[in-house]
This record gives C-alpha cells, structure tokens and sequence, in this order.
C-alpha cells in the first residue's frame, strides 16, 4: 500500500519522462487557462476590496455575446468590439445601480451584492440569447502536433500565449500608470481615496470594465472548448484555489497559482488518482491550496494586510 | 409613487397572467402528467429539448385525439436544474394534482429516481425511468412501482461490448483488446462499471475505468490517460458539458472517432456540435430513429405547430433527446390506454396505471397505428421483468446529422440479468423488501 502510493508514482514518472513531461506542460497550459478566470476575480478585488462572485456569470455572459451576435451573422471583429461595448455599458450599469448605494459598506454587503448580480446576469443571458448549446469558432487554429513524442495542440499554445499577454499587460497597468495606483488605493479604503480627489465611480467603472472584458477572453478560451452554455460559469470554481495559492491582490499571483494549480492537479490525477479511483483532481486543486494556506494565509502573492486591535 | 406603483401591479398581473397560461387548466376527468423539467441550468441544453418533446406528444394527442379514449391530457412543468433536491420538491409539488393525482413520474435524472424509489410505492405513483435510474429496479418482484424499459445502462453496455465483438470480428476477437469507459463521476455514470467488469472477465478484454468529475469543464487528466493507455474502444457515459469536452479532447489527440462510442446520454447534437467537424465519425447508442421521418412528427408539425417546420425545428423538432421523449411520453400514454382497457375509459389513478404499466404490450401494429413503425421497437413488460431487455441501435455523426449505423443490437442477457436479479435481492434484503407474487 505505501509502496504505491509513495514510490510506485515516482518510478512511473521516471521510466516514462516523455511523458511525465507531456503531463506537466500540459498541466501548465491548463493553469494558465485558470489563471485567465482568476484575472477578472483579482482585478476587481484590487480595485474594490469586493470578492465578485459573478465573475464566472461575467465569462458566460461575454462569450453569450459575443456567439449571439456572431450567429445573427455579424462579422468575428465587430462582434468582438461590440461584445467589449456591452461589457462596458455593463460596467456602467453596474457601477450606476448597484455599487454607487454601496459605498463603505462592509466587504460582506458587497460580496452578497454580486451573488445577487450573478442571478440577474445568468437570466438575462439566458434570456436573450437562449439556453442551447453554442459553437464557438473565432478561427483559433486547433490542430495538433507532436514535438520529441509529446503532443501539443495549437488552441492551447494560443490561450497561453493570450493569458501571458494579458498578464503582463494588466500587470504594468497597475504598477505604473496613475489609474492603476488609484486602483489599489480605492482598494484599501473608499473614503480615503474619495478624500485625496480620486473618482472612486470612474475607477470602478474602468476596473468592472476591464474584468468584462479578461472574462470575454475567458469565454473566448473555454467557450471554444466545450460550447457556450451555462456550464461556462462554474469554471469560477477551477479559479477559487489558484486565487487561494496566489493571492487575491495579486496579478502575478494568478498566473502563478494557476500553473501550479494546473500541474499539481495533472500530476496527482494520473499518477495518484487511479489509487483511489480516479476524479481526485478537483479537491486536489483545493486541498493543495488549503496546504499553503497554511504556511502563507495571504497566498503566494498577495498583500499581508496587519490591522491594529 | 402612483407610476411605481401602476408598475407594480402591471408586473404582478403580468406574472399571474403568465402561471395561468403556462398551466393548461385542469378538467374534472383529466389525465395529469407531472413534468419534471429543467430549462435551466448547467445541463438545459439537454433539457429542452427533453421538456419540449413531453410537452409537443401530450398536446399532439389532445389535439388529435381528443385525449386518450376521451380524457384529456393535463400537464405542468416544475424546473428541477437537474438538481436532485429540487426535483424531490417538484415531485412533491405535483404528485397530487389532477382529478386522480399524478398518473405517473419520469424524473429523467438517475439520481431523482433513486430518491423517489422509496417514495413511489407510499404515494402509488409508477415510476418509469425509461433507460436509466437504478437497473435492479428491472426485477418487478422487488420493485413493483418502477419500471425502465426498453433497456437499462447495464443492458446498454453489454450491448456495446457485443456491438464491439461484432466489429472485431467475433466475441473471440475480444481477448487481449482494450476498452476503457470514460464516465461521469457520479451515481449514474457508475451504473455501467460492474457489467464492464464482468464482461471483460468474461471475454478476456481489458478494463478501465476513467472517471470525470462533474462538470466536465476539464479533462484533460483523463485524456492524456488515453493518449497513454491506447484503449482500443473507448465508451463514455457522460452529461451536459462532460460530452462536448470529451468529444473535443478525443479529436485534439487524434483518437479515432469510430471507434469512440456514448451511451445514449452522450449522443444528442449539442453533445457533437461544438467540437464541429472533430466529432464527425462519433457515435452512440440509441434505441429510436432520429430525425423527423415518421408519421408522428407530421402529426406533431400539423396539430401542434398548424405546419409551421420553422417553429418546429425550433422547439427541437427531430433531434435526438426530443424524439426519445417522444418516445417516452408515448410510452406513458400507451400504459394509460392498456389499463383503460380493463378498468373503463376515464381518468387512471396511479395504481391502475401500474397495473397497465405490468401488463404493458406495444405491438409492431401498435407502433404502426401510432406512426412510430420503426422509429423504436416493440415492448413487451411483465411483471418480473420491467425492463425487458430491448435491443439498442449505434448512430454516428457525420458532421451534420445522426444516421444509423448498425442493426439492432441484443445485450448480452445471460450475463446481465443474473446481475439484475442479485442487484435487486440484494436491495430487498437490505430495505426489508418482501417480492410480490408474480403468479
């Protein structure tokens, strides 16, 4: 019994290292994946101190969108512009209807403020552009290939490819630019910010804009894989323990936490999981999030916060 | 304030307006169908067109009939998401409703019927869990109230392992081949391991289980399994999103799609649409046509649509999981009519259609008459047997449309009902369950 479950996996991956490696890069091209999900759910906590909740609602409502319009025979560019627009005058709505009453409320207040945007997200998706399943094909090339024995596939070398652009875009834009230093300071403390002259609406407006518009991304990526349909937003959930590991402030956190989220997963899946009968990978993200919570409640990047009593 | 309050009770009269509309009103003789749906949701673009095909038979059959023998048909949905908890709820919403109470229930979601089980006998509401729900539940000794003809999951996939043996080239052809089941890690998807097993012990093949949690949104674990396992078949019994990202993860790593088979829950078109043209060669079980070729769905387009095939094909119309509850909704309405046969033409109550349900005989004329002729295949139940081991047929995709691709296909009886039986004492024993006398 120990012997397969603490020497039998590592033979294994030692006798077959092509594919140990197949595993692993494949874990990390799924990470980076996770960490696209997790970017919407970082940007806006920076900015506002809220956990949004409806992040996962905000991929399914962009990829809805987006593959609404493009059946109704709008070309992919304009479709993709008009999507990023919607997103925007959800932005607005959002800042105009909900967060503007919400002011230095209690994080707990907003957080239950976005269970409630969730619901009415999910319904007025599902209202407009129905409940079927939607194809997904923005001409991301899917073929795959083999390289030394492992096999890669184009549309995931694709999504990484945006998921690192993407990353170190958003992470300049918060340490150097002017709006992003207003961000995190709306983030420690509303009324503070308001009082130094920063337009606390307009920060808001732009950061629930710019997580509309990394979740129209994340529809994109996960939308052409399995279709569009509800079922799109419950990757929030694949995005929870990366945020756990990375921290929930942290932009290089979540990139960071989805790589070894996305490879510890792959890893104990196929080579543990067969011991207990398979399917472990779920709870494995969480427990190994748990496991550095532990040691750093804060996750891997995120800000240490110590409050005087 | 006098606007928001007009407002106000516009949108109250609205909603009011809309419940009564949805609800067809109930007569003093009706025959009530709960409907336990779910248009919503992680898994609606399966149950769409599930709800549309109840909704369209019941309605066809009023409209052409008149009823059955008569009596009108009543219906209401209750939106379960799919959701076990929510479907217990539905069903105690609806159980009672109509002039003689719920005729019968179809949860259409195994984990729904294993809780309504125990139920069902207390409340004297038949369940008819046609092809899925729990497959000891096809031994009518012990589980007189459920029935899941034509065939269960452990028939199915005795069916696909000789469906297998025949494109090998022999049941002997088995020996040393490889065949894995990628299933939903839950109740349902487990149903079909301990056949697998069995059989493979029995036919030398290798087994292997690789099991997907639930959604299904990521698999790539179990594929690079695959991609390492080399299975020579590979069958899934999978739901909702699991079936289009595992259809997509076959194609990415060049699994021949021949030879990659669904059960009959992994077989629709929004299972294969989104992969596009990786899925074509995909196939799956089934045991009805597909398409819209049969004289039912002209009668359904006729007296439900007035001719309208634009609207039709909107509401599903033709597709897989419509036409199989099509199937299903026959099914029910054909076992009122076998018990109106022996207690007169009115309302049943739920014990009198079990009785019709037990006694259950559609005959190849009787498809004929109802349009059906070779759109599935005839039933015969007994009180022993509530399954009764139908044959499944295997469709593949090819890129557009779902065709036929192999005979009808018998499960390996000798194997599963032995199984079936052990299954069900197994459950009476444990539920101190007395076997009804089937003399």
């Amino acid at each position: 019994m120990l012997y397969n479950f603490l020497i039998a996996p590592f033979l294994d991956m030692a006798g077959s290292p092509v594919f140990f490696a197949e595993v692993v890069i494949s874990g990390l091209l799924t990470g980076v994946m996770y960490s696209l999900v997790a970017l919407g759910f970082v940007l806006i906590f920076k900015a506002s101190g809220v956990f949004n909740f409806a992040q996962g609602v905000m991929v399914l409502f962009a990829a809805l969108t987006l593959v609404g319009l493009m059946e109704r025979g709008v070309p992919v560019w304009l479709a993709l512009i008009l999507t990023v627009a919607v997103m925007t005058a959800l932005a607005f709505a959002i800042e105009r209807i909900m967060l503007r009453h919400l002011v230095n409320q209690e994080g707990i207040i907003l957080f239950m403020a976005t269970i409630g945007l969730s619901y009415v997200l999910q319904g007025l998706g599902e209202t407009l552009w129905g409940s079927n399943v939607k194809r997904l094909d923005v001409g991301i090339p899917n073929a795959s290939f083999e390289i030394g024995g492992i096999l890669l596939n184009e549309f995931d070398l694709f999504a990484a490819a945006s998921g690192a652009v993407l990353v170190t875009v958003l992470a300049v834009f918060f340490h150097y630019t002017r709006i992003g230093r207003a961000l995190r300071a709306v983030a420690d403390d509303h009324q503070a910010a308001l009082s130094v002259g920063i337009p606390l609406k307009h920060i808001w407006i732009i950061v629930w804009s710019v997580a509309g518009v990394v979740g129209l991304v994340a529809g994109i990526m996960w939308g052409a894989k399995s279709g569009v349909q509800f079922s799109l937003s419950l990757i929030a959930l694949k995005a929870l323990p990366v945020l756990i590991l990375g921290g929930f402030t942290s932009v290089p956190g979540a990139i960071v936490g989805g790589l070894i989220i996305g490879v510890g997963e792959k890893v104990a899946e196929i080579y543990w999981g067969p011991l207990v009968g398979g399917a472990i990978e779920t709870w494995f993200a969480y427990m190994l999030a748990l496991a550095f919570l532990v040691f750093r409640p804060q996750g891997l990047f995120g800000e240490r916060i110590i409050e005087r009593v | 304030m006098r606007i928001r309050t007009l407002v106000l009770a516009a949108m109250t009269g609205a909603v009011g307006l809309a419940a009564a509309a949805q609800v067809p009103a109930q007569a003093q003789n009706d025959q009530f169908f709960p409907m336990l749906v779910y248009r919503t949701g992680p898994y609606a673009p399966s149950g769409i067109p599930v709800a549309n095909g109840f909704r369209d038979y019941y309605t066809m059959i009023n409209e052409r009939d008149g009823g059955i023998n008569g009596v009108k048909i009543t219906f209401e949905e209750c939106e379960t998401e799919y959701n076990t908890k929510l479907g217990v709820e539905c069903y105690e919403k609806l159980k009672n409703k109509g002039s003689t109470g719920a005729t019968l229930i179809n949860p259409f979601s195994t984990g729904i019927t294993y809780q309504l089980i125990p139920k069902a006998s207390v409340d004297q509401v038949p369940i008819l869990s046609m092809g899925y729900g729990r497959t000891a539940a096809a031994d009518g000794r012990y589980f007189p109230w459920v029935f899941n003809f034509p065939t269960t999951y452990w028939s199915q996939a005795s069916a696909f392992v000789s469906y297998v043996g025949q494109q090998e080239g022999g049941m002997d052809k088995l020996k040393g081949k490889k065949i894995a089941h990628v299933f939903h890690n839950s109740a349902y998807g487990k149903e079909a391991n301990p056949t697998l097993e069995a059989l493979a012990a029995k036919y030398g093949f290798e087994f292997t289980g690789l099991a997907v949690d639930h959604p299904g949104q990521e698999q790539k674990a179990t594929w690079l399994q695959v991609r390492r396992l080399k299975p020579d078949w590979i069958f899934m019994s999978g739901w909702g999103v699991m079936n289009q990202v595992a259809i997509k993860e076959a194609a990415a790593i060049n699994y021949p799609m021949d030879h990659f088979v669904g059960n009959w829950w992994s077989g629709s078109e929004a299972d294969v649409i989104p992969a596009g043209d990786g899925s074509k060669g995909y196939k799956s079980a089934a045991f009805h046509g597909a398409g819209t070729g049969w004289q039912v769905h002209k009668d359904i387009l006729k007296y439900v649509y007035g001719g309208d095939e634009a609207k039709a094909k909107a509401n599903n119309m033709g597709e897989v999981l419509y036409n199989r509850t099509v199937v299903n909704a026959m099914f029910g309405v054909e076992a009122v009519r076998t018990a109106q046969a022996k207690f007169g033409n009115k309302a049943m109550t739920g014990e009198q259609v079990r009785w019709g349900l037990e006694n259950f005989d559609l005959t190849e004329a009787r498809l004929k008459e109802l349009g059906m002729e070779g759109f599935t295949r005839p039933v015969k139940v007994s009180c022993e047997d509530h399954e009764t081991g139908g044959p499944i047929v295997i469709q593949q995709w090819d890129g557009k449309t779902w065709n036929v691709a192999s005979d009808w296909i018998s499960p390996i009886r000798e194997v599963v009902r032995p199984m079936v039986v052990a299954a069900a004492e197994a459950y009476a024993k444990e539920n101190n369950i007395t076997a009804q006398s089937c003399n």
